[in-house]
């Protein structure tokens, strides 16, 4: 089969929106992970400060979830959408 | 008095809409592609088991639909049919119930419902490109929206009714209990900590949204329901109306710092401009897009999970006996977290809108210390 067969039947997109989500999601984990560490170190030097920091906390992974399910939705594009 | 009025409301709504739109499908010739979920006995023909497509499955059960599709039981679906309500500027208005469409099979009145569009076909069956169709129909979604909707106005309208009766001093009796928390972390939280004195203006839009897309990602995650939060048209109305009560609320500081952006260089500055002009519009598309990819997602994710069990089978039944366990653990345990992320989308939602807005009508200070982005 040509280079061009194999470009056209699909099968690289369907494995470029896999690898793509991946890519997101490791992403989002290190974001997510960091925001853990840096919201309980916080709240290990000022306890009283607890909600906030964990409404804050909430809040930024939000954020950082929201920007790795940008990338799902563009792997789901790129199945779905020959 | 009023509240046992509107509760005898909802039961008299409740049970004429149960009443008049519950025709279950009738016994019909099995559909050829088998979309089924439930295979309990040995697929009798390979027929059957090839052309089960998980994908399709999936997409089913994300997508909207014109009526509400339980199970299938031998090759017989189970579902609720719903209005159907066509406009062409060629053909006038039609309405007619979706049942006529036999799950697709058969064309009516000169329309066919393939892949949940409905096309309006020529007599042999081909698709007639000359009509165009507007679908108005009581979908699957809308049928969901109008109950999240009543189910709302009750509970809410209930609660303020409590309230003007017994006035504030009293303590909170029944479900005000439930609501009273929420509505005061809102209030507080959201409110008063982004908008500051302001906040009075904002909290009837605020609450709302927020009730509304909590009870949406609730009602969404009941099996068998419509994923009205996960479609892309909801969450983009929701979005623009956002977007306008941020705007609505900019003054001239707020355009000022878009336009003429201070204390940097001319060149700077006309660089910052379309970063700024941009960055209107891309706060509510963020906002759209989190809510929607956050729901499609979680509704991809448990819908995956329990299809891996029908895959697993097409292999081998043991495969997929083993397997049932695991998938249901780790569905139970996305379940939950499905729960979780339902109340944080719509407080983030909220949040969000309220930090806009506030960041809308800043700026009657001084910008001393480099807080722009």
């Amino acid at each position: 089969m040509s280079l061009l067969n194999i470009l056209l039947d699909g099968s690289i997109s369907n494995a470029g929106a896999a690898i793509g989500a991946g890519l997101a999601t490791i992403g989002a984990g290190i974001g997510i992970g960091q925001i853990g560490k840096g919201a309980v170190e916080s709240i290990a030097r000022q306890p009283e400060a607890a909600n906030d920091i964990r409404s804050g906390m909430i809040l930024t992974a939000a954020f950082v979830e929201g920007v790795a399910l940008f990338a799902v939705i563009a792997a789901v594009l790129a199945i779905f959408i020959k | 008095m009023a509240l046992r009025n509107m509760k005898s409301l909802l039961v008299a709504a409740c049970s004429l809409f149960i009443l008049f739109l519950s025709n279950p499908a009738k016994a019909q010739h099995t559909p050829e592609n088998g979309t089924a979920e439930a295979n309990h006995q040995q697929p009798h023909g390979e027929q059957k088991e090839a052309d089960f497509n998980p994908g399709d499955v999936i997409m089913e059960h994300i997508m909207d639909n014109h009526d509400f599709h339980f199970a299938d039981v031998n090759g017989h679906p189970i579902s609720l049919p719903l209005p159907v309500i066509l406009y062409s500027p060629q053909k006038g208005f039609t309405a007619f119930m979706s049942s006529k469409f036999e799950h697709g099979h058969a064309a009516y009145q000169g329309y066919k419902l393939e892949h949940g569009v409905i096309h309006a076909v020529k007599e042999d069956g081909s698709v007639d490109e000359t009509v165009h169709v507007y679908d108005f129909s009581i979908t699957r979604n809308v049928t969901q929206m109008l109950l999240s909707l009543i189910v709302l106005v009750v509970l809410l309208l209930g609660v303020a009714k409590k309230y003007k009766q017994q006035g504030a001093k009293k303590a909170p009796s029944g479900f005000q209990n439930a609501v009273e928390p929420v509505i005061i972390f809102i209030r507080d939280e959201v409110g008063k900590s982004n908008l500051g004195h302001k906040y009075e203006k904002y909290m009837p839009y605020l609450l709302t949204v927020f009730f509304f897309i909590l009870i949406g990602n609730i009602f969404g995650l009941i099996p068998g329901s419509a994923n009205v939060t996960g479609n892309i048209a909801f969450t983009a109305v929701l979005g623009t109306i956002s977007f306008v009560a941020i705007l609505i609320s900019t003054n001239k500081h707020f355009w000022a710092h878009v336009f003429n952006f201070p204390g940097v260089p001319v060149p700077v500055k006309i660089i910052l401009l379309f970063v700024e002009l941009l960055g209107i519009f891309t706060k509510p598309f963020a906002l759209i897009i989190r809510l929607f990819a956050n729901m499609v997602a979680g509704h991809m994710i448990i819908t995956c999970l329990v299809m891996m069990i029908f895959i697993f089978s097409k292999l081998s039944i043991g495969a997929g006996i083993g397997f049932a366990p695991v998938s249901m653990a780790f569905t139970v345990f996305i379940y939950i977290i499905e729960v979780l992320v339902a109340f944080i989308q719509a407080f983030i939602f909220t949040n969000l809108t309220a930090v806009f807005i506030a960041q809308a009508f800043e700026g009657e200070h001084e910008h001393a210390e480099a807080h722009h982005h």
